[in-house]
């Protein structure tokens, strides 16, 4: 009996199609990448509101006050209470000041945790009145249901 | 005469697999640092000093004041405007909306002035969570008609925090 000798080959499946799909998902990615997260806090998970909507222009001067649940205030990536949070302005003061412009044209942005005691943040807002601070901004999240 | 390679030339191959491991890891790379961007607004309050503001001289306004109680374990135990009661079930803040329609008079947009308009004084006890301050605020700072946002009150202070 004759028996036909095939020759094996490496099989070479066509790549192209995988290598497609890869680029369009890198391209995908990239366009939703958001590298300004600076501003988000991990102890922090803000309330909802359904009336917000994300600022057209930038606030100007904007000084973050990341509230965490247990009241613990973060700036600047230190942390402080709201007793000790006098010493974290003034610094941010000092720069405001060092360029020329007045402490009341600085915004404070409050990122408040939606479990901390309202208490805590009224303290966080005097500590920033006797600093002569005055415009504040509450920052929830934009709620779409 | 002698013909040498009379075979078909083929196409030359690039060798794909460095261009595939580069590939691979920027894809790694986006994929670990994609954070789905959620969106952000901010309710703002201009508050100064007690004393320098002007907002002791217009007397005109009629002044609200919204008290919020709570229980020991910081949840809503009742929410009062201007002594009216409104309970603490989930329809309270909308009886809080529909009681500052009624008092400023007006459910239609405003047509004000920035710093112009009714305001209103937030006195909350101090465990309240922030949540229901911040939905209070919501609900006395406006609501959504369709996609339009209808305003109500947007001066908003608080009142001196409660020990």
């Amino acid at each position: 009996m004759r028996l036909k000798r095939t020759e094996v080959d490496m099989a070479e499946g066509d790549m192209t199609p995988m290598i497609d799909m890869t680029f369009q998902l890198i391209a995908f990615f990239m366009v939703l990448i958001n590298f300004a997260q600076t501003e988000a806090n991990d102890n922090v998970v803000l309330p909802n509101s359904r009336l917000v909507k994300p600022p057209e222009v930038a606030l100007e001067f904007p000084i973050i006050l990341h509230v965490g649940a247990d009241g613990r205030v973060f700036l600047g990536g230190d942390d402080y209470t709201a007793e000790t949070l006098r010493i974290g302005l003034d610094r941010e003061l000092a720069v405001i000041r060092a360029e020329g412009k007045a402490v009341s044209d600085a915004n404070v942005v409050i990122r408040g945790h939606k479990d901390v005691a309202a208490g805590e943040v009224q303290e966080i807002i005097r500590v920033c009145q006797d600093s002569n601070l005055e415009n504040f901004a509450l920052r929830v999240k934009e709620d779409r249901s | 005469m002698k013909i040498r390679n009379r075979e078909t030339s083929q196409g030359t191959e690039l060798n794909m697999t460095s261009m595939i491991d580069i590939v691979f890891l920027l894809l790694i790379f986006f994929v670990m640092t994609f954070k789905i961007v959620e969106m952000e607004g901010d309710f703002s309050i201009k508050m100064p000093l007690a004393g320098q503001g002007s907002s002791a001289l217009d007397t005109t306004e009629l002044p609200l004041k919204l008290r919020l109680r709570s229980d020991a374990a910081g949840s809503l135990a009742g929410i009062e405007l201007n002594d009216i009661q409104m309970g603490n079930d989930a329809a309270s803040f909308d009886k809080l909306r529909a009681n500052v329609i009624g008092l400023i008079g007006t459910s239609t947009p405003m047509e004000v002035e920035a710093g112009e308009g009714p305001e209103i004084e937030i006195d909350t006890d101090y465990n309240l969570r922030y949540e229901y301050v911040i939905r209070a605020i919501t609900a006395v700072s406006g609501y959504k008609d369709g996609d339009q946002v209808v305003k109500l009150i947007e001066k908003i202070k608080f009142a001196k925090p409660r020990r």
